[in-house]
């Protein structure tokens, strides 16, 4: 009977199984760095915890808070995105809609892109500190403050700047499959009714790439808003008694928090339920973060499903 | 190659040559479209009619790689000229694609569209082009009620309709048509059929079709391309009655293409 199966395939169920048990292992370690997380950092949450101010002791369990570092941290994520979003975008949309692609000039830039995003994010703060810092900032003092320190050192702004160039690939490539999915045809129906090239970006195509862009967002939110490394020679600061109060001032964060506590503390294991606390806080922040720009995202898509305007 | 009927010619195309990159695609094309006539290229795929097409609204312009040489006169002028607006050239020249397009926008929009880009934005003026456009692309009884709803949710044929009456909307004297039909169904087809056979009283209709039928039902006049030259070009009765060429005859009989 040539139908009749011959025994169990082995080959098969082997690597059913062991696919299957690779999965599951990643999301075990996920749910792993997950639950560690969540089980010794709620220990430490309380209001005050949440709201309370550094000024009454930073390394006691009872007294830290960490608000200036959520402030911080939302303060240089918002300032990031206003920097990198414009110039992300308008780049993609050189590349997409005017550059030639096959000409060289388009792949050296692409290439340029593609290695920016390689780049270790420390080297970025190097950068942002000679560049931004010294270079810009030295400039402006040297101009406009009759060589007065004022922008000449770490800053807000400056750390702001420096994340955006780190965050700049990611939103220059979200940006640029947004405007790829938007299919041909719809441009040429808009130039074939004598629309300009810049009215067809403008009125069809940049509001059906616009989900994709806040994709792109979404990305660099995430990523800036953990990054320590780009921002400690930038505008992070190990205390400060105040919140910033202007671009030029410099400003606690989370993750650089989080540093801190982990080498700077006298005694590492008392403070460690404060180092749990601040880094549930800083994943809850960035999965808030990243809920407000999925909800604008849908939001955004379903007004263009029934699309009124 | 003269026209049949040229009392009245609205384009004159004189000795037009095209490349794309290093590909010749059209070769040494001489012929006069008349005007509120409609003109039918045919050909098997790849034989250039969709390319001369587009070179009458300037189309090709988007690619990067295309070459022209020739001319193709339009009242009075070459539209290749450097001095010619491109933008007010594709207002005068309107165009049908193949796959229908509407904007991700409500049915309103979609016809506003052309008239917002030249600055008409009065909504009375806007309410009346909307609706004789609608009219005279026969999708108004359909849509009249639900004018500001997704474009999206129409059938694909109220949608090709609504391409067409957002391409009259801006009363270009010429509308051009590539393969209108071939995403339909044969009840859209025969609306749209319908529909060219009205719009001829406004508009000079210039239709790229694969299907003959389609052609001796819409078209006064004919032209058949081969290998990116135009082989034949006479009354479309003349055409599928009596052509002069082999290739022609060959092709409309089903012989190949």
């Amino acid at each position: 009977m040539p139908l009749r199966r011959k025994g169990i395939d082995w080959q098969s169920l082997i690597f059913t199984g062991a696919t299957g048990l690779m999965t599951f292992s990643v999301v075990a370690m996920v749910a792993l760095i997950l639950g560690n997380i969540a089980w010794n950092g709620a220990a430490q949450m309380s209001l005050h915890f949440i709201i309370g101010g550094t000024k009454e002791g930073m390394f006691d369990t009872a007294q830290a808070g960490v608000f200036p570092m959520i402030f911080g941290t939302l303060a240089l994520v918002v300032l990031m995105t206003l920097c990198v979003l414009p110039i992300g975008v308008i780049t993609a949309i050189y590349l997409s809609e005017y550059a030639r692609s096959t000409h060289a000039v388009t792949r050296v830039i692409r290439g340029a892109i593609n290695n920016l995003a390689g780049v270790p994010s420390i080297v970025f703060g190097l950068f942002g500190l000679g560049f931004f810092v010294q270079f810009v900032g030295g400039g402006i003092d040297k101009i406009f403050c009759g060589g007065e320190l004022t922008y000449g050192k770490p800053a807000l702004i400056w750390a702001a700047a420096t994340m955006a160039v780190l965050t700049l690939p990611v939103v220059i490539v979200a940006t640029e499959e947004a405007l790829r999915a938007v299919p041909q045809g719809l441009r040429e129906g808009s130039m074939a009714l004598g629309a300009t090239k810049l009215e067809t970006i403008r009125k069809v195509v940049l509001p059906q790439a616009t989900p994709g862009i806040i994709t792109g967002a979404i990305l660099a939110v995430g990523r800036g808003a953990g990054e320590v490394a780009p921002i400690m020679f930038t505008g992070a600061a190990y205390y400060l008694a105040h919140l910033p109060a202007h671009l030029s001032d410099q400003f606690m964060n989370l993750g650089y928090h989080v540093f801190v506590l982990s080498t700077q503390s006298p005694d590492i294991e008392r403070t460690k339920p404060i180092l749990f606390g601040t880094v549930l806080v800083l994943l809850v922040l960035t999965f808030l973060l990243n809920s407000a720009g999925v909800i604008v995202r849908a939001k955004i898509r379903a007004r263009a499903r029934h699309a009124h305007g | 190659m003269d026209n049949p009927d040229p009392h009245k010619p609205i384009i004159e195309i004189n000795r037009l040559n095209f490349w794309y990159g290093p590909k010749q695609a059209l070769f040494d094309i001489n012929m006069t479209i008349a005007r509120n006539r409609t003109t039918a290229f045919i050909g098997p795929s790849g034989c250039g009619k969709s390319t001369l097409l587009r070179c009458f609204n300037r189309m090709n312009d988007l690619n990067d790689e295309q070459r022209i040489d020739g001319q193709i006169v339009m009242h009075g002028m070459d539209i290749r000229a450097p001095e010619v607006d491109v933008i007010e050239l594709r207002k005068r020249v309107g165009m049908v694609f193949q796959k229908s397009n509407p904007f991700p926008k409500s049915i309103f929009e979609n016809i506003a569209y052309g008239l917002r880009i030249q600055g008409r934005n009065k909504k009375s003026d806007l309410e009346e082009r909307i609706e004789t456009s609608l009219r005279r692309a026969a999708l108004w009884e359909e849509v009249k009620d639900r004018l500001h709803e997704s474009a999206m949710a129409l059938s694909g044929g109220q949608q090709q309709r609504l391409c067409i009456a957002r391409t009259i909307a801006v009363e270009p004297d010429v509308v051009l048509m590539d393969e209108p039909c071939s995403a339909l169904d044969p009840t859209a087809t025969a609306k749209i059929e319908e529909l060219i056979q009205d719009l001829k009283r406004y508009y000079t209709i210039i239709i790229v079709t694969h299907n003959m039928q389609q052609a001796t039902r819409c078209s006064e006049f004919t032209a058949f391309f081969y290998l990116g030259k135009l082989i034949e070009f006479d009354t479309t009765t003349k055409i599928f009655t009596n052509p002069a060429n082999k290739q022609t005859e060959d092709y409309i009989t089903g012989r190949f293409g």
